[in-house]
């Protein structure tokens, strides 16, 4: 049976591993498929792992790995299970992190290991350092956005000012700074310390002027991170797997930033730079203070409004994310289509703090996702529309994006709504969305605001509808 | 030996970054939060390294062998988790049976 311990032997099961994985990625095409999908990647990750445990190399710790496992599965698990859908993005920024983490955690134990890359490689010694940098810039930014979205830090943008920029590309050159040092033959255990405290600052000092917002981007962009150290990890342990996972990853993560700063007509840089919303006082321009009078209604009104329409669009933001008002939503969408309304709901691509945010949500309430339009197909219906409903979306129906070119958020696709012939806003008070920008839409003549929690609120409208 | 080692790993490395390119690029707005979900489970594959390299062992650096037992913790919640909590919210994206035809208009999806 030594076969079965043979280089060859467990490489085999590394390409049938990735293999299995790549296959289970291209089921997630279709919602159809995409469960099936998740489970056979979860297979090649199996496999894999059983290659690893076959290697020849392999012959310490047992124990000590079956204990990490195990504790490392009891929190996974019961936290994957429990979590809201709410929470969502907050768990995978977590899950992010601690990957992060274990990279450049073994980037350490490997400079330990090997009396600071003495007898290896150059190439193995810069993989391990730059995977040691993105993972622990990974792990701590990713915290850092936990925080934020789990509300624990403020979701303001929080900057050191003119200085910030300056600050982090000085603490990212020390960081590289160490880890040249290290493979310019340095070997003192300081200098790998520093580069992993100074990449965690750099993470830190990254994320923590990123308006809340900005989150769909910067949570696909650390894992992207992640996957590219990862990937890196596999160079220096010259392992197949590590690094076609990894770069699957850093692909993936890479297109969804990238969709998600066109999303919001932005560049990754710009976004990474930081201090949007909040900073920009007043939101530029035009928009005086909040005294201008705006409409409120009522839910009776609004249930009137909506039962004798022939077409509502509901729009859903994070505010409906917040309140958990998606079962609701999505009972008063099946009252309103018994009385042959017409109801879709318009999914901005940045809607909510994560990709697809907004779609989870839906989801979980069993809204079929035919009636889930995105933004291209559903912009073009605005003006057919009676009325559209906002439910704690704010920046991403801002008609200033189209027309005040002194708005920070100028350029940026929003949805139409402001073309549709009456307009309903679901929101806690007249306080600015994340970005910190006034929102003309609520001092448009045909915007009404029911004022209130959205779950509240759109269940009274759920009541008052049951009684028409 | 190791520079044709080296380059062969490149080779993969541009391979896999391309085909996660193509492989991702298909999947709809609808799926970009499993997406990510299921990529981030995918990165947990770094509890392989971690196990490997602890596997070989450390001689008696215990500070080494605590860094790497975090690391499997480490690594094995962000695998574990992560395809745990992908699988819950696919769940969701099922149509559920008797539901699909009673108040949607919409038509099922070819």
């Amino acid at each position: 049976m030594s076969w079965i311990r043979h280089e060859v032997f467990v490489n085999t099961l590394y390409i049938i591993a990735f293999s299995l994985m790549i296959y289970g990625l291209m089921k997630l095409t279709s919602p159809k498929t995409a469960v099936r999908g998740n489970w056979i990647a979860a297979v090649g990750m199996t496999v894999a792992f059983v290659a690893t445990l076959l290697k020849d190399e392999m012959g310490h710790n047992w124990l000590l790995i079956v204990v990490a496992l195990v504790i490392g599965s009891a929190i996974g698990v019961p936290a994957a299970r429990k979590v809201k859908m709410t929470a969502m993005p907050q768990m995978v920024a977590l899950f992010n992190g601690v990957g992060g983490g274990a990279v450049a955690l073994i980037a350490w134990a490997e400079f330990r290991n090997t009396d600071a890359y003495a007898h290896e490689p150059k190439y193995m010694a810069i993989a391990s350092l730059f995977a040691a940098l993105v993972g622990s810039v990974s792990f701590w930014g990713s915290n850092i956005a936990f925080g934020k979205l789990q509300e624990i830090l403020p979701g303001r943008p929080i900057t050191l000012g003119r200085l910030q920029q300056p600050v982090n590309l000085l603490v990212l050159l020390g960081a590289v700074a160490c880890a040249v040092a290290i493979v310019a033959g340095a070997d003192s255990e300081l200098l790998m310390i520093g580069l992993l405290v100074l990449a965690a600052l750099a993470g830190v000092f990254v994320v923590l002027p990123i308006g809340g917002a900005d989150m769909p981007v910067v949570i696909s962009m650390l894992n992207a991170l992640t996957g590219l150290s990862a990937a890196a990890m596999g160079l220096a342990l010259n392992n197949t797997a590590l690094i076609v996972a990894g770069m699957l990853v850093g692909a993936s993560g890479s297109i969804l930033t990238n969709l998600m700063a066109k999303a919001m007509n932005r560049s990754i840089p710009a976004i990474v730079a930081g201090g949007f919303g909040g900073g920009s006082d007043t939101g530029g321009g035009a928009t005086g203070g909040t005294d201008r009078p705006v409409r409120s209604t009522s839910a009776a009104d609004a249930a009137i409004q909506m039962a004798y329409a022939s077409k509502v669009v509901v729009v859903p933001g994070y505010g409906m994310a917040v309140a958990q008002a998606q079962h609701a939503v999505k009972e008063m969408a099946e009252l309103l289509e018994a009385k042959g309304v017409d109801v879709a709901f318009a999914i901005h691509p940045v809607a909510g703090r994560m990709p697809g945010h907004m779609n989870v949500l839906l989801a979980e309430a069993d809204v079929p996702y035919e009636q889930l339009k995105e933004m291209d197909e559903i912009n073009s219906q605005f003006a057919q529309t009676d009325v559209s409903l906002v439910i704690g979306a704010n920046d991403v129906t801002n008609p200033a994006a189209e027309t005040n070119p002194n708005s920070p958020i100028y350029g940026m696709p929003v949805l139409k709504v402001n073309q549709s012939k009456s307009v309903i806003v679901l929101k806690r008070s007249m306080s600015s969305g994340f970005a910190g920008i006034e929102n003309e839409l609520f001092y448009d003549s045909k915007t009404a605001m029911l004022f209130g929690d959205a779950k509240a609120s759109v269940t009274d409208i759920v009541e008052e509808l049951k009684q028409l | 030996m190791e520079n044709l080692v080296l380059i062969q790993n490149l080779a993969i490395v541009v391979l896999a970054g391309f085909t996660g390119f193509l492989v991702i690029s298909q999947v709809p707005n609808t799926l970009h939060t499993p997406l990510m979900s299921a990529t981030n489970a995918i990165h947990g594959i770094v509890v392989l390294g971690a196990v490997l390299v602890l596997g070989m062992g450390v001689g008696d650096d215990v500070v080494s062998g605590i860094i790497l037992f975090v690391a499997v913790v480490f690594g094995a919640i962000n695998v574990v988790g992560g395809f745990v909590v992908t699988d819950r919210m696919l769940g969701m994206f099922k149509q559920k049976p008797g539901q699909a035809g009673s108040v949607s208009k919409g038509k099922a999806d070819k």
